[in-house]
């Protein structure tokens, strides 16, 4: 891999973490490499706890690996940290804009801490503020802000400087449906191309722990599980790893579970087949021209399907293949109590 | 969100130093001090009622425990040419100092909790004008809230025979105290980050520093072994350095000596501040 392509290099990253009344260290990476090339958005996929947030803070200098190295933009980042803030935007999973300043005066003062002077730096302001929508508040103390606009102006404090590249850490979390539409929109813009002569967008580094995110957004991606990555490549190509579609037939209620597996098991068009009580999945390599076949195999047994259905790969069928877990039974996709509760009941069900 | 064109990308303005390393130059550690202090005083501004209530304290321990005590006075060898109100008037300005800058820790924890402590830290930020921004407005608030407490007692018919300048060297005095323990309780907040260490530390040296210092009382009425701990108390040598300055003849020698203990542990403190924030930036 050459440096020069490169806009993100992390090589062989290992950061272990003391704990209070615990006997031995957390190890929240494990060797993790990843490489992003310049102009693309990249995903860190990967549930709470998998070493996301460590490897944004290394690769912001905010933590020191125990081992490996890094690079932003060509630069060292254990050696040169301080040329490295200032060609990197970083928006963290927590706020960090004050509360008890209005939302002018948090992107004038982090302008100025980039050396924007004066005028200039109240320019950038509104013109930030102009475009994440944040003009009629501006004025207003960032406490009383929706989290949706807080959110975006934690975006547009990462962008005062015109970054190079942009780290995003989990930027939807918390969200509702419509800020994180919006939120996507823009993100996808922040990397887009660049009209009138601009070279290129920002890289954009983004962490996420939505597959439906990380499937929208990224360019490339990587999952990472337990402090290593344990896959990577464009989604479309994660997914076509997988090789082929899954046939999906639910059956009757009065259906005979192992006399369908025997009957699926003689139709060569499909394999893996997987019953889970009224729902059975099978793999196949052309699930449309699967589907007849499955179904006259059934039909011929005296079992007639209630409903059938073609599924492409998800990345949660990548994740289960590279991780041994499903998605949603690694860790805690979502916060706050109800959702997890919603978790309890799918489960149970 | 508008649709405008806007130049998002790089634009090379913040490649512009490519030879610059990570140290920051002396003009920006002070332009960097200057915005910090500035965000944390118009915080401060916003939150008028935080200063008031921060006197409610002080206005009990002259007011109440001034007049329940006021014949203490009396006692032979107290040896105090006013009232115990006026007597009490340096040491509430120095409890006031210590306890109102024990707090630091707290906004500091806040800080990290909300992420604001690292949005700085991943920025060209200058990490001494970080800690120099809490300093300063550790120093402004105590200077409002001694002299409020000055006004205070003038009010309750104390007189400063010190006039302006023994008021502003129990000021000052009151500022160094401030900053040593506002540096303590940074220090605990960013090594521990608990609150209930910052509660901890605080009920451990609040009331045994209050009580060692002649506060309320001349150090000659204390025992023997109290006024061993009393003499090695800053606590006491801000309230010593006050009462003197306060009054008609102030002993400028005894004043400068305490004046300069104060100093080297405020500067020692602040140091310590400074070490445990380069440790904490190193395990975030």
């Amino acid at each position: 891999m050459s440096s020069t392509d490169d806009a993100i290099e992390a090589c062989q990253l290992v950061k272990t973490y003391a704990t209070h009344g615990k006997k031995h260290a957390i190890r929240a990476l494990d060797g993790l490499d990843i490489s992003v090339p310049r102009g693309m958005i990249f995903g860190l996929l990967g549930p709470n706890g998998a070493g996301k947030t460590t490897t944004v803070k290394i690769l912001t200098s905010l933590a020191r690996p125990d081992e490996g190295s890094a690079r932003v933009e060509g630069i060292d980042v254990l050696a040169r940290p301080g040329q490295v803030r200032r060609v990197i935007g970083v928006v963290a999973q927590r706020s960090g804009a004050d509360p008890m300043a209005t939302g002018r005066e948090n992107l004038v003062l982090q302008g100025r801490l980039y050396g924007l002077r004066g005028r200039s730096a109240r320019a950038r302001a509104d013109e930030l503020l102009d475009h994440f929508g944040l003009a009629g508040t501006a004025g207003r103390l960032v406490k009383t802000y929706s989290g949706g606009m807080q959110r975006r102006l934690d975006v547009a404090l990462g962008l005062v400087h015109r970054p190079a590249v942009l780290f995003l850490d989990e930027p939807t979390t918390g969200l509702d449906p419509e800020s994180r539409a919006a939120m996507w929109q823009e993100i996808a813009r922040l990397a887009g191309k660049k009209g009138e002569g601009e070279v290129g967008g920002m890289t954009v580094l983004l962490t996420t722990h939505y597959l439906e995110e990380a499937d929208r957004l990224a360019g490339q991606l990587a999952i990472v599980d337990r402090g290593r990555v344990v896959a990577s490549g464009t989604p479309d190509r994660l997914k076509g790893e997988l090789r082929g579609d899954v046939v999906q037939v639910e059956l009757p209620a009065d259906a005979d579970a192992s006399l369908v597996r025997g009957v699926l098991a003689s139709v060569p068009e499909v394999r893996e087949v997987v019953i889970a009580g009224r729902d059975v999945s099978a793999r196949s390599d052309d699930g449309a021209a699967a589907v007849p076949v499955v179904l006259a195999a059934l039909q011929r047994a005296g079992v007639s399907a209630a409903s059938v259905a073609v599924a492409r790969p998800s990345l949660d069928d990548v994740y289960l293949r590279h991780t041994g877990r499903r998605y949603s039974e690694s860790g805690t996709p979502h916060r706050g109590g109800e959702d997890d509760e919603l978790e309890v009941v799918e489960a149970s069900r | 969100m508008a649709t405008a064109q806007l130049r998002l990308a790089p634009s090379g303005e913040a490649q512009v130093d490519p030879g610059r390393s990570s140290t920051v130059p002396f003009g920006t550690t002070l332009l960097h001090t200057w915005y910090l202090t500035g965000r944390k005083l118009h915080a401060l501004v916003r939150q008028p009622w935080v200063l008031a209530f921060s006197v409610v304290q002080p206005v009990v321990w002259l007011f109440l425990f001034g007049q329940l005590f006021h014949r203490v006075i009396d006692i032979p060898g107290f040896a105090f040419g006013g009232t115990y109100l006026a007597y009490l008037v340096p040491g509430v300005i120095a409890m006031n100092a210590m306890s109102n800058n024990m707090w630091a820790g707290m906004t500091m924890i806040e800080e990290i909790e909300r992420g604001t402590l690292n949005r700085f830290l991943v920025s060209p930020a200058s990490r001494i004008g970080i800690m120099n921004a809490t300093v300063a407005e550790q120093a402004v608030s105590t200077t409002v809230q001694s002299l409020i407490i000055v006004a205070l007692g003038l009010a309750g018919g104390a007189r400063y025979r010190g006039g302006v300048a023994g008021v502003a060297v129990l000021v000052a005095a009151s500022i160094l105290v401030g900053v040593v323990f506002g540096a303590l309780s940074n220090s605990v907040g960013m090594l521990l980050r608990s609150r209930e260490a910052i509660i901890g530390v605080y009920t451990f040296f609040m009331l045994p520093l209050m009580f060692l210092s002649s506060a309320f009382i001349p150090t000659s009425l204390m025992p023997g072994w109290m006024q061993a701990i009393a003499s090695r108390n800053p606590l006491n040598w801000v309230v010593q350095i006050g009462r003197s300055a306060l009054s008609a003849q102030p002993d400028w020698s005894a004043i400068a000596v305490r004046c300069g203990g104060l100093l080297v542990l405020a500067v020692a403190c602040v140091a310590v501040s400074v070490v445990t924030f380069r440790s904490y930036q190193k395990n975030v």
